[in-house]
């Protein structure tokens, strides 16, 4: 099933480049000038700084280039806009809903999708998509074990990683069960975000991956029995670490920021993000100590991509797909993985780049503080949603009294 | 007898003054209800359907009781629920306390101008601005514990307690308690103002009851009296708070207005249903403490009573009182301290523990969020003009109508017209979002104006109320006498009297606009960013430098409206000392 649709859609890509450019371009172009005056309201997750100035930099240039506006609508969660799209359609705004384009994956684009909440498929219509990665970067085509279908086009890639700062500690936990020796070497100085914040749910994730007696059974949607077989060593190593958290486990850091707070506030000493490059982004603009490294698992940790995705009743759709093509411009990824803006890794494939645009990568800065992809192991594919609903419910009912 | 002569005489005017009279009162009226009443009841009728599992789009069409039991099944929703009534309690009573106490204090050290000028800030401050100030002062790693490091304490890493986000909720109960004392003193220096203290105060003295006592005693009663409505408000908002709880009360699991929020917000629209029961939960708690709060009055006036005729002496009371006014201000300082907090986080580039003030300063961060300021700056400050040019329009054609009726009637302290102060916004805030989705003004600034109007209009008329009633009616009669139209009386001779009264009613709404969380999410549809709703999506974790930005003008652009409030007068009547405020 997976495969077919990753097929069909790149068939469909194939199609429309065969299909002769003349044609290609010309409904590229009718797309270009229909955009021009329309504004897009992105709705995203408002929580980190340097995404939100990205967005705004985005915004000018394509107002620039296409005469297209955005409006950032910062989000506390994705799932917020999701709602507000559902909300539309119980109202009947099937043609000028509110939102124009999403910051998603996984369990919401799940959500949009199953309930048919998205427009699409949309990114065969996209010049760049030529560049994306879609066969070393798995989960630019299945999002959390989802097909994506065409239904949402990459924009960044995420890989989980952990932060320490190395003036206070040397040896960091390498692996899921070094955890639970470290933290009773260091009580109280260690903390993941709270498991309703998809951080924290990494975590536990991550844990699950290496933890499960049966790591394939994870790629499908989990049933009562499977869950239960399959998260009891998770349940038995967390019952031990949670004691020994910041806070004893009793108090969670809202999310990945929070948590980043805390390290630089010097609260705790280790921490995590989604996102290798965000301490050396973090130590630049004076986040964190410049004493703060970044390291991945010894065998590997989670990686996804984010997407961006058109709700079917959005009243500026031509827009919302320029903007989608422009994030995947080479440049605008380039500009992306630098470290002083974003950071994120790309979701294009170098080699299918020009020699004049692969340079645009190269000559980008580097920092002590940023991992270099031999260090950042293997890419572990995310579970299928099931998996975190339902292991954040089962926390809530283990752990909330 | 009066009262049925009472009765009577209040007959014969509604007669007299029917064909008349009645009809702008009428308009006025209609106006008001219609304004505040429709969207309010259609929003709680929205939201009642849901909790009884009635949503038709998702498939909810039969009533039923599962969001209940849903609701009921949640783990930690007994721990919500208490801490919800725990701290929406103690907040009150806490401030009902430490208010009296200080009042009773420092009243006739400081003159009630100096008063309003020290409290204006803390007044000015939305809560979520406060509550994210004072959350960088208490934290473990927050600046009380960086000012005392290298003296009292020697910490090189933060002490590892729960100083904020804390199980018990003393954090939020801290937060409600800064931002609602001072609230509740200009409420009672207000009351004070009816009350001949000095007179009473000589006379208690000289029967021989100390000081505190007689504050206590004879003082306090009449001043409670006068002051219920804005406490049982203080209650009904303590318990509902949102953005306050966001920023400062536990997480896991948070009160219920948070959890009634976060399934608002869930992707999984089924959550709704129980959502819709958690907010009407909210609902019927407050009611509750409302009612549990009447009781306990009463039971306080019993005992007060047998108390009183007791007739004890003495001065035991004043170390009580001066301990509760040391630590009312203490709770001042923290709310002033919290502000200043924000300031210097916006300016600072790196401040690390344990340093008590930023090791790089910066005016890198303003500039740096300048032009993602003007959108949120422009959108704050329009609702709140628009919100608070309607509401003084509203409250003086209310007030006004309300005159020539003969008065009485719309004044009362518990009329319907305060009722969106005593429901918790999350009650009706679905539906009423349900509402403009229907009528495709979400997101729209009419919209968001309006219902910010809900809230706004009921504060400025309950600052006016009391000048315009206490505004000596011969000038009226004066004015009337010698052949002027009721308009122009009104425009020529009232509003002028009263503008310094109105000004500073028009700050209040405007600080109320300002500080709106809830309505400007739900109505708003996200889209209509504001200073609170960016300050309190970016408070959690976002990097303190931009949240004090946005915190920190959030506080500065109503306390400049409340500036401008106390030094207009002084300016338009400076040769006219008593209407200028200068006493």
């Amino acid at each position: 099933m997976t495969w077919k649709t990753v097929l069909t859609v790149l068939a469909m890509a194939g199609l429309s480049m065969m299909y002769g450019p003349a044609q290609a371009s010309s409904r590229w172009d009718e797309i270009v000038s229909k955009a021009r005056g329309q504004t897009v309201y992105w709705n995203a997750w408002g929580g980190d700084e340097r995404t939100n100035s990205f967005i705004d930099w985005v915004g000018k240039e394509v107002q620039a280039r296409y005469g297209i506006i955005i409006r950032q609508v910062k989000l506390s969660d994705t799932a917020e806009a999701v709602s507000r799209v559902i909300a539309e359609k119980t109202a009947g705004r099937d043609d000028d809903g509110s939102v124009d384009l999403i910051w998603i994956n996984g369990p919401n684009f799940l959500s949009m999708k199953d309930k048919h909440l998205l427009y699409g498929p949309f990114t065969q219509l996209l010049p760049n998509y030529r560049y994306v990665d879609t066969e070393s970067k798995p989960s630019n085509v299945t999002d959390f074990t989802i097909p994506v279908d065409g239904m949402e086009s990459p924009w960044r890639l995420a890989q989980f990683v952990f932060n320490y700062d190395s003036a206070r500690v040397k040896d960091v936990p390498r692996t899921i069960p070094d955890f639970v020796p470290w933290a009773k070497a260091h009580p109280g100085r260690f903390t993941h975000p709270d498991v309703h914040d998809f951080m924290g749910a990494t975590f536990l994730k991550q844990a699950l991956i290496e933890l499960a007696p049966d790591r394939q059974r994870l790629q499908q949607p989990a049933t009562d029995a499977d869950f239960e077989k399959e998260t009891a060593p998770l349940w038995a190593w967390y019952d031990e670490l949670k004691p020994l958290l910041w806070r004893h486990g009793q108090q969670f850091p809202a999310n990945g920021p929070a948590a980043r707070q805390l390290l630089n506030d010097g609260e705790i000493d280790l921490s995590m993000s989604f996102d290798p490059a965000e301490a050396a982004a973090s130590v630049e603009s004076g986040l964190l100590p410049d004493t703060v490294r970044t390291y991945a698992l010894s065998g590997g940790t989670i990686g996804n991509t984010s997407f961006v995705a058109i709700p079917y009743n959005s009243p500026h759709k031509q827009a919302a797909i320029v903007v989608a093509n422009f994030l995947l411009d080479p440049a605008t990824q380039a500009h992306a993985q630098d470290i002083r803006v974003l950071g994120s890794f790309t979701v294009l494939a170098l080699d299918k780049l020009s020699a004049e645009q692969r340079r645009l990568f190269a000559d980008l800065p580097t920092s002590p503080a940023l991992p270099t992809n031999a260090e950042l192991g293997p890419v572990l594919l995310e579970p299928h949603p099931s998996w975190m609903t339902r292991i954040t419910d089962e926390w809530m009912r283990r752990y909330v009294k | 007898m009066d009262a049925a002569l009472r009765q009577i005489r209040v007959r014969i005017r509604g007669l007299s003054l029917f064909p008349t009279g009645l009809r702008p009162w009428h308009m006025v009226s209609a106006i008001v209800f219609g304004v505040l009443g429709i969207p309010i009841a259609a929003g709680l009728f929205l939201t009642v359907l849901p909790a009884f599992g009635y949503l038709p789009s998702i498939g909810g069409e039969a009533l039923s009781l599962d969001p209940w039991c849903e609701l009921f099944h949640t783990p930690g929703i007994a721990t919500s629920l208490r801490i919800t009534v725990t701290t929406g309690l103690v907040a009150t009573l806490l401030a009902l306390v430490l208010s009296f106490s200080f009042c009773a204090v420092v009243h006739g050290r400081m003159r009630d101008r100096g008063a309003e000028s020290f409290l204006a800030p803390l007044l000015a401050a939305p809560h979520a601005a406060m509550a994210i100030g004072l959350a960088f002062l208490i934290a473990p790693s927050g600046w009380l514990i960086r000012l005392s490091n290298p003296w009292l304490t020697d910490y090189t890493v933060p002490p590892d307690i729960a100083s904020v986000h804390d199980p018990w909720g003393i954090a939020l109960v801290l937060g409600l308690l800064v931002k609602e004392m001072p609230f509740l003193l200009i409420v009672i220096l207000g009351a004070l103002n009816q009350i001949p203290v000095g007179q009473q105060m000589r006379a208690g003295r000289a029967l021989g009851y100390g000081q505190g006592v007689v504050w206590i005693k004879i003082i306090a009663p009449q001043v409670y009296a006068q002051i219920r409505l804005p406490v049982y408000v203080i209650l009904a908002f303590s318990l509902s708070v949102v953005d306050m709880a966001l920023i400062l009360a536990p997480g896991n699991p948070p009160p219920l207005s948070v959890v009634a929020l976060r399934w608002f917000m869930a992707p999984d629209v089924t959550r709704y249903l129980p959502a819709a029961a958690a907010a009407m939960l909210q609902l019927l708690v407050v009611v509750a403490a409302i009612g549990l709060w009447r009781f306990g009055e009463q039971g306080v006036a019993l005992i007060g009573l047998w108390w009183m005729t007791r007739g004890g002496r003495g001065v035991t009371g004043e170390p009580g009182l001066k301990l509760a006014a040391a630590f009312a201000m203490i709770g001042l300082a923290l709310g002033l301290g919290s502000l200043v907090t924000l300031a210097i986080w916006s300016f600072a580039w790196r401040w690390p523990f344990p340093d008590a003030l930023p090791s790089t300063w910066s005016l890198e961060i303003w500039g740096r969020q300048a032009h993602t300021l003007i959108w949120p700056l422009a959108n704050t400050i329009t609702l709140a003009g628009l919100a608070t040019v309607a509401s003084v329009f509203l409250s003086i054609a209310w007030l006004e109508t309300g005159d020539r009726m003969g008065r009485r009637r719309q004044t009362a302290v518990f009329h319907p017209i305060y009722i969106p102060l005593l429901l918790p916004q999350i009650a009706f805030m679905f539906g009423a979002q349900v509402l403009v989705l229907k009528l495709r003004a979400d997101g729209t600034f009419l919209a968001v104006a309006w219902v910010h109007l809900l809230f706004v209009f009921p504060y400025v008329l309950l600052a006016l109320v009391d000048p315009w009633k206490a505004l000596d009616p011969r000038y009226a009669r004066s004015a009337s006498a010698l052949g002027a139209s009721p308009a122009g009386t009104l425009i020529r001779v009232k509003l002028p009297i009263l503008l310094r009264p109105i000004l500073i009613a028009s700050a209040i709404g405007f600080s109320v606009s300002v500080a709106q969380y809830l309505p400007t999410l739900f109505v708003g549809g996200g889209r209509l960013a504001t200073l609170t709703t960016e300050a309190v999506a970016m408070a959690s974790g976002g990097d303190r430098r931009v949240v004090g930005v946005f915190a920190f003008l959030q506080t500065l652009l109503p306390f400049t409206v409340y500036l401008a409030a106390l030094i207009i007068p002084r300016i338009v009547f400076a040769d006219r000392r008593a209407l200028s405020g200068r006493t």
